[in-house]
Formats: structure tokens, C-alpha cells, sequence
């Protein structure tokens, strides 16, 4: 039975009514770890959407805390249903820097980049693993599942570090594959993800 | 007739009383070797005005039809009569070469703009090979001021026609305190061969 108010269909055969105007930012999937040594986000696993269904996909990283302290924390996709996590990727990271003793830094981050690279992509440096510290910040996919482009990504974090600096870093770069992307790994370079809570939306389509 | 569940109003008069979500896609443009882009209040169910705060633009894929040109934007005050709003910006960005060579950060003085009514730039040097391309955000507050000047916030990856990753910021501001009521987005020379523009509102907390 559909649910008509004021002669707009608001709710039919278990579907809103097209007419009804919805959110473009839409929550898929939340992963929580603990003691994880990795986080996955599987196309088609565990409700997980990452293929053309949305334009672009945003991971939001929620005090994500490493077990281990001083770590970069990283990321790496994969296509079909490979597990190598290892694609070609070229990169951009700079950061600008304050310590809590006042000293501040703008500066490219070479140790964050890679030039066709194939390693896990940093999204943090240094990540600090004190009782309070840890990480947030964005990371968006456009297209991941195009067939003519590369994928390009661009992040924006913020961590504690280690040394006790606020590290803003900014983070671009495409993924040098015309194959659809299908899943993306997040991890420590060393040691456990503790704690912290990773959400992925899908946004447009 | 009003949905009431457990003493709260779901939906009446048509609409719904349950949020759906603050961030609403209001337009799609999809470039098939498209001149310009544009988005002109009013005009084909485009809204650019007060009816939300702060609009969002997604570029997803911008492909240009030449190699080594630069993607760029304008506004207009005159329903998209003319394009030639007065703007200032600033420019920075990292890049890192698929070579591998050093990445860098810079602030880019010849892309900028100072007070000019010509195009400002998003990024420059965009390639053409068939999987480079551009995407993006652009983020622009309160067109509809009477009493400021517009903000706009800009971040994009670009595939550099050198076979670079351009992780390219911009922010300023259209300098008028009239209505900014239309937006244009093209290269500097040629089509844009394909790609999408998508427009958000987003609405007030």
C-alpha cells in the first residue's frame, strides 16, 4: 500500500516515492577496530557499495589510535577480488605543522609521497599511540569503478604525533589503473589499529 | 493526512518531517565536448541563492578535448549574461611526478588572480591523454550576499600533462556585494570533451 500525503506518493512498494527529495550523502558502512591490524572495505561484502552506484565515496577516519607508536597511517585498493592491495599509484603529501612548544613547519612530506608507487599510501606521519592521541580526517574516491580514467583521491588528516605536533596533511593522487577499483585497506605501517571508527558514504549518483 | 509514529510527524502536507539528510544534490551537468558549463539560477531547475548557505560543486572526471590547458571558473551577476566577475585568489599546491622525483610545494604565482574579471583557475597544465582527467570540490559561501564579498574554497587532483599528480588549492573571493546568480566552468582552450559537474546545497544546521 502506498503512503500518498496531499497527493504525493511519499512511500510505495517499500521505497521512498521519487518524488521525494533525499540526502546525496548516504552512510554505507561503519567499522570499528579493535586491536584490528587492518580495516576492509569489500564491494559486495558485509553490505559494503564501492562500485558505480555513487560518483564518489568519502571514508571519514574517527580517532583512529595505533597500538604502536610513531606510524604512518595508510592505505591501499585493489580490483575484483585480488587481496595484494598493491596498485600503482603516483602521490602528493605536504603538511603544515605546530608543535606544543610553538614550533611551526610548512612542508612538502617526500617520505608521504610516492611516484608510481605500489606501497600502502600515507594519510598520516608519525601518528602518536599516548593514551589521547590519534587521528581523524577525510579521504575521498571519485569513480572508483570507471573504466577510462585513473582514480583520483585526495585527503585531508589531522593527527597527534608523536613528538606532540599537530600535523594538518594534505594528501592527492590517482590510482594509475583504468581497472575498477572494487576494495580499500586501511592499516598502521607497524602495529595494530587500537582503536577507532572508520565510516564510508557514498555521495551523488 | 499527517504520519504520526510513536508521536512524532513523519510526513504531512506532501513532505516529509523527518530529516533526509543536509546535503541535497540540486544539478547535474554532463559535458559531451561542451564549450562551457553552466549553472544560472532559475534556469533549468538550477538553485543559486539564498535558499542555502553554503553550494557545492563536484567535478568528476573533467576531461579536456586539448592537452596542457587550464580549468577554470567564473561567475556572472546578470543570470549568466556575462562572466566577468571581479575575483582575487590564492594558489598552492603539491605535486609529485610519476618519475618519482622529489614531490614539491608551492604557492603559484602565475595561476593566480588579483582582482581580474578573466577566468580564475582551479589548476593548469591539465592533460589530455585518454585516462587523465581532473575532479574536485568547489565549495562557494552565501552568493546571495548584499554585504559581502562571496568566499569560495577550492581543492582538486589533476593528472598534469607531464604525467604529474597536481594536488592544487585555491581560496578567495568574487569581490561584489551584488548577487551572484550564475556560475561558468571551462578550459582555456578547447572543450571540455567529457565529465561532470554536480551542484549541492547545503542546507543550514
Amino acid at each position: 500500500m502506498a503512503v500518498v500525503s496531499n497527493g504525493t506518493t511519499i512511500i510505495d512498494a517499500g521505497a521512498l516515492g521519487s518524488g521525494v527529495a533525499t540526502g546525496k550523502m548516504i552512510l554505507i558502512k561503519t567499522l570499528t577496530a579493535s586491536s584490528s591490524s587492518t580495516l576492509s572495505f569489500l564491494n559486495g561484502a558485509d553490505s559494503v557499495v564501492f562500485d558505480d552506484t555513487y560518483n564518489s565515496y568519502a571514508f571519514k577516519f574517527i580517532d583512529i589510535h595505533p597500538a604502536t607508536d610513531d606510524q604512518a597511517f595508510t592505505f591501499q585498493v585493489d580490483t575484483g577480488t585480488n587481496t595484494s592491495f598493491n596498485q600503482t599509484i603516483t602521490s602528493s603529501f605536504f603538511n603544515a605543522q605546530h608543535s606544543e612548544g610553538g614550533t611551526s613547519y610548512l612542508m612538502v612530506r617526500n617520505s608521504g609521497d610516492q611516484g608510481q608507487g605500489t606501497g600502502f599510501q600515507r594519510l598520516t606521519e608519525g601518528s602518536g599511540a599516548d593514551n589521547d592521541q590519534s587521528c581523524c580526517g577525510t579521504l575521498t574516491i571519485h569513480t572508483p569503478a570507471d573504466t577510462t580514467f585513473v582514480k583520483h583521491f585526495i585527503s585531508q588528516t589531522h593527527n597527534a604525533h608523536s613528538g606532540d605536533y599537530a600535523m594538518n596533511n594534505f594528501i592527492a593522487g590517482y590510482v594509475n589503473t583504468t581497472t575498477a577499483l572494487t576494495r580499500v585497506r586501511f592499516k598502521f605501517e607497524s602495529g595494530a589499529i587500537a582503536s577507532g571508527v572508520i565510516k564510508l558514504y557514498g555521495i551523488g549518483g | 493526512m499527517a504520519i504520526i509514529s510513536n508521536g512524532t510527524t513523519v510526513a504531512d502536507a506532501g513532505a516529509f518531517s523527518a530529516s533526509l539528510g543536509s546535503m541535497t544534490l540540486i544539478k547535474t551537468l554532463t559535458a559531451s565536448s561542451s564549450g562551457t558549463l553552466s549553472f544560472v539560477h532559475g534556469t533549468s531547475s538550477v538553485v543559486f541563492d539564498n535558499t542555502f548557505p553554503i553550494y557545492k560543486f563536484k567535478f568528476i572526471n573533467m576531461h579536456p578535448a586539448t592537452d596542457n590547458v587550464q580549468f577554470m571558473h567564473n561567475g556572472s551577476i546578470n543570470a549568466g549574461s556575462n562572466y566577468n566577475v571581479a575575483k582575487t585568489n590564492a594558489m598552492f599546491e603539491g605535486e609529485k611526478a610519476e618519475g618519482g622525483s622529489n614531490g614539491t610545494l608551492n604557492y603559484i604565482t602565475g595561476h593566480d588572480i588579483a582582482n581580474g574579471t578573466g577566468n580564475a583557475k582551479f589548476t593548469y597544465n591539465c592533460g589530455k591523454d585518454n585516462d587523465q582527467c581532473v575532479s574536485g570540490e568547489m565549495t562557494i559561501f552565501n552568493p546571495s550576499s548584499s554585504t559581502f564579498v562571496k568566499h569560495f574554497l577550492t581543492k582538486v587532483s589533476n593528472s598534469h600533462n607531464s604525467n604529474y599528480i597536481k594536488n592544487t588549492y585555491t581560496s578567495g573571493f568574487y569581490n561584489t556585494t551584488s548577487d551572484l546568480d550564475a556560475m561558468q566552468f571551462s578550459f582555456s582552450s578547447g572543450n571540455i570533451d567529457s565529465g561532470k559537474i554536480e551542484l549541492y546545497g547545503i542546507k543550514d544546521s
